[in-house]
């Protein structure tokens, strides 16, 4: 019987209710007294000196309150870069300024110029239309590899190039790696683009600023999977507000994917207007703004070359990456294409030797940072469709080649700076070869042949590092932050507990799952336990919700303070029943003495240390509230391995998904139905990037595809019911959950299975295609059948 | 600026709008109706499906002034007045057809017309339906299963919780 409640159980969503009910509260939804709307005007071109701006005629247009450009920004700190990275000299990365409003030259399609603030939004937008520019058209620089060229045009005059760094990781190992691959009996070899995406989430950005005269605080409701992050980085970098002054609220969120972690202008813009005019000031994205302006994602280029012996064991891997950061550094930017993609480059399996090299290009593009995996799928990618490649080039099994090279003990230290604590790759892989129905395949592709369709099957792994993670690592490693999580459990006098988490949901079911966990180690219902969340004036500091880490991070802060709640409240419960301390037991909410019939409820407890009147308090103070901060000593590592069929119409080049099976080891899990929703929709964000979207642009730098009419988002047709499971559990050995994360697994995991069943199904019909890059549109489908 | 009126959720609703205000613009911002999201800006998202006069309409594509006399439906209208979900939400909230929240005003919305025009529909009619919805965090699955379970079709095979 699956349990009914608690850790483990799948009880139905309490915000359900809210969100289906038309009563959901998302940033767009508060509308505050006096309210203002900016608009603003972004730039058409990709490079532009921006000669002169007249505001005139638009001043005196209806309702138009003030119109802002750069100058009034003069004053005001860069947009601040939260990561920064050392290249492989030892040299700081380069890192341009990023001014709110553009300064002097405007760097992509998109980057705002002015900010029109009117009393209707409509109002704004009119007004918008008649600023005069005098922007000096400069050509643009988008590719990365013109981008490197010796006397390429720049887009920040004040560095030496567009290089933004070169990263060797780990640099030590160079010389081996070579050596290794001299001596191999055999190299693979492939060059692919990890194409750029866009995020996405279904609600565009929006950002509500908010001044009080009276006690001079400023507030921001926005549209963050981050608000404490946002308050450190706006506050004391941008604004020069102090913490203490500044909150920021980031209620129902929409969807984030990693596009919403990140300090926008568009933040900075609405605080300080709001200020600047006593009123307050709101921004609603549009999709069409969304697309010019949210951070994008991916955008790799690389080649990678994998050496095995003549037992087919991989000795070395070497990979060459140009990393596009856009026309700014976004708050992450850096490291996604060197610590979250270098140190997972050895993937599942043992090869010994590993030189990761990382070139990343300012471009005139719209900056790009981390989405939904952030450098890990970047690196699945390639190591599992070079795997791929390996065996077909040698005519082995792609399993058994990818099984013969597992890492099957753990701990496990890799050559690139992260120890696996646990996995079991090939129970996930017997999984899959289970749920996939492998052995069926020869029938299923005989089917699909009698309608004139090629059916290939695509397989791979993955691992990924979770639960960003030691703060004095990733302090080694660039970061500005640390990368704990805090939690604070308030307990009432009446047996409630209200538990404050600096994690954030936007989609997750924090609200619903987080209970579980308390609501199990106190042995009370769920019901009892209330999560708030996203308010900094509300909750301690937090780091909040990306690289998979609310439950292993931030659950694991729950726990802490949870154990330190049960704690006191079992000195209470010792006291009220004259026993020792050490003989208390908790169990399904009521505190007994062991060995007698002695007992006494949670709530009886809780009332007592609210009315201290029978109460130890020469030895405990009264009230029940406790704070935790959690500080991860290592990443976790869920892992798995994925099954695509696909079918190909030979006619057309169009690629049906007709199977997707996921293995996934996530050690313990909470709420089974939560999680596997999160990887349906990891799997539709997968198929996403490996069938359908890719951020196009044009040589002057223009966004091709920038709205749903153009870029190709997932729709119901596009994908099949997807198999799932996640009972191949190793638990996490290093956070007292044990669990892993789950958040990303599905969109790194997928695109590699798609396009090796793609080129199975077309080397199945004798074609000789080895490599096709993503999306793989129909286009690009028939071009490489008949090439 | 031009008075119009209608009945929103079965209830009188007038307001002053201009010309070019869509109606989901003035359901949100006058009606204060903020169930009813907007995703993008060329009609492709879905997220602000109403039905007019019983039609599931895209409420972004609509001027208000076009909806003068109309009955409309929000997401607001869809739970009984005790707050009791009706069908179509209760199985979204039992299959886990949502996370985020922001799509699913408009799936509802969609769903329920997809259901009075066909009844049973099967997954494939289904996934054809919604191709004027997207959704980014479920990938479908759950939604598809969820008006699976709406019509009464048993969805317990299906893969998954």
């Amino acid at each position: 019987m699956p349990k009914d409640h608690g850790i483990g159980a799948s009880p139905k969503r309490r915000e359900d209710i809210r969100f289906l009910s038309g009563t959901g509260n998302y940033t767009d939804d508060i509308n505050l007294r006096g309210q203002a709307y900016v608009h603003f005007l972004r730039s058409d071109v990709a490079h532009g000196k921006i000669n002169g701006i007249n505001t005139e005629a638009a001043a005196g247009m209806p309702g138009v309150l003030r119109i802002f450009t750069g100058a009034d920004f003069e004053g005001v700190g860069s947009i601040p870069c939260g990561w920064q990275i050392t290249d492989k000299h030892g040299q700081p990365m380069q890192e341009p300024a990023h001014p709110v409003l553009a300064q002097g030259k405007v760097r992509h399609v998109g980057d705002p110029i002015a900010a029109v603030v009117a009393e209707s939004a409509a109002q704004a937008r009119d007004a918008a239309e008649a600023i005069e520019l005098d922007i000096e058209e400069l050509p643009a620089v988008v590719n990365m590899k013109a981008a490197l060229e010796e006397g390429a045009t720049k887009v920040h005059d004040d560095l030496t190039s567009n290089l933004c760094y070169d990263w060797g990781f780990v640099e030590e190992n160079k010389p081996a790696v070579e050596e290794a691959f001299q001596k191999a009996a055999h190299v693979t070899t492939l060059e692919l683009v990890n194409n750029r995406l866009v995020a996405n989430p279904m609600e565009p950005r929006v950002a509500v600023g908010d001044f009080n005269r009276a006690s001079g605080d400023s507030t921001l409701y926005t549209t963050s999977q981050n608000p404490h992050v946002i308050r450190l980085l706006m506050g004391a970098f941008v604004l020069g507000i102090p913490e203490h002054k500044l909150r920021v609220v980031a209620p129902d969120v929409g969807g984030g994917f990693g596009t919403k972690i990140f300090h926008y202008a568009e933040e900075a813009f609405c605080t300080f207007a709001a200020k600047a005019l006593n009123r307050p000031v709101k921004w609603t994205s549009s999709r069409s703004e969304a697309f010019i302006s949210d951070a994008h994602g991916r955008d790799h280029v690389t080649k990678i070359e994998l050496a095995l012996d003549s037992d087919n064991n991989f000795i070395a891997l070497r990979t060459d990456t140009m990393a596009n950061m856009g026309a700014y550094l976004s708050t992450f930017a850096p490291s996604v294409p060197t610590w979250l993609h270098g140190t997972l480059m050895a993937g599942n399996y043992k090869t010994p030797l590993i030189y990761v090299n990382v070139k990343a290009v300012f471009t005139n593009t719209v900056p790009v940072d981390a989405y939904r995996g952030a450098g890990r799928p970047e690196a699945t990618y390639q190591l599992e469709r070079v795997i791929d490649k390996a065996a077909r080039e040698l005519g082995v099994d792609p399993i058994a080649l990818r099984r013969q090279n597992f890492i099957t003990e753990f701990p496990y230290a890799t050559p690139v700076a992260v120890e696996y604590d646990t996995g079991d790759y090939h129970a996930t892989m017997d999984k899959l070869e289970e749920m996939a129905d492998f052995k069926g395949f020869a029938k299923r592709r005989e089917a699909s042949a009698a309608k004139g369709k090629l059916r290939g099957l695509g397989m791979n792994c993955y691992i990924e590092a979770c639960g960003i993670a030691p703060s004095n690592l990733v302090g080694q490693l660039g970061a500005r932050a640390g990368l704990y999580e805090s939690a604070t459990v308030r307990v009432n006098a009446t047996g409630g507990l209200v538990v404050m988490t600096g994690s954030h949901s936007h989609g997750q079911g924090h609200e619903t799952s987080f209970p579980q966990v308390i609501a199990e180690m106190i042995g009370i219902d769920e019901s009892m336990v209330e999560i708030v969340h996203g308010d900094t004036a509300r909750t301690p500091m937090g780091m909040g919700t990306y690289g998979s880490r609310s439950l292993a991070v931030g659950g694991s802060a729950m726990f802490r303070a949870t154990e330190k709640i049960i704690a006191k409240a079992k000195k209470i419960a010792a006291h009220l029943m004259e026993a020792a301390d050490a003989d208390i037991e908790l169990k399904d909410g009521a505190f007994s003495v062991a060995g007698t019939d002695k007992s006494v409820a949670w709530g009886d407890v809780c009332l007592a240390a609210y009315v201290p009147h029978n109460y130890p308090l020469e030895e405990i103070e009264p009230g029940l509230e406790e704070t935790a901060f959690y500080d991860p000593s290592n990443f976790t590592y869920p892992s798995g391995a994925y099954a695509c069929e696909v079918e190909v119409d030979p006619e057309t080049g169009k690629v049906t998904i007709e199977r997707f099976s996921a293995a996934d080891d996530f050690g313990n899990v909470v709420n089974p139905m939560i999680v596997e929703g999160q990887v349906h929709g990891g799997l539709a964000q997968g198929i996403g990037q490996a069938l359908l979207e890719g951020a196009v642009y044009d040589e002057n730098g223009q966004l091709l595809n920038a709205s749903y009419m153009d870029y190709a988002m997932p729709r119901a047709s596009d994908v099949p019911f997807y198999q799932v499971d996640h009972s191949c559990a190793t638990p996490c050995t290093h956070n007292p959950l044990g669990v892993k994360g789950c958040g990303e697994a599905g969109a790194i995991g997928s695109p590699p299975a798609v396009v090796n069943a793609v080129i199975d199904a077309l080397q199945s019909a004798g074609r000789d295609v080895t490599h096709i890059d993503m999306p793989l549109s129909p286009s690009r489908v028939w071009q490489a059948m008949h090439g | 600026m031009t008075q119009v009126s209608m009945t929103v959720n079965g209830v009188a609703a007038s307001g002053d709008v201009e010309g070019r205000t869509l109606l989901v613009s003035f359901l949100r911002d006058q009606l204060e109706l903020t169930g009813t999201h907007v995703g993008c800006d060329t009609s492709q998202c879905g997220a602000c499906v109403v039905h007019v006069n019983g039609e599931a309409v895209k409420s972004c594509t609509m001027l208000a002034l076009e909806a003068e006399g109309a009955e409309v439906s929000t997401i607001e209208g869809q739970a009984a007045p005790d707050g009791t979900l009706n069908t179509i939400q209760q199985a979204f909230q039992d299959h886990h057809g949502l996370q985020c929240g922001f799509c699913t005003p408009g799936m509802v919305m969609s769903a329920a017309a997809l259901l009075k025009e066909n009844p049973k529909p099967s997954e494939a009619e289904i996934r054809d339906y919604l191709e004027g919805n997207i959704c980014r965090c479920t990938g479908y699955h759950n939604i598809v299963k969820a008006i699976m379970a709406a019509s009464g079709q048993d969805v317990s095979a299906i893969a998954a919780e």
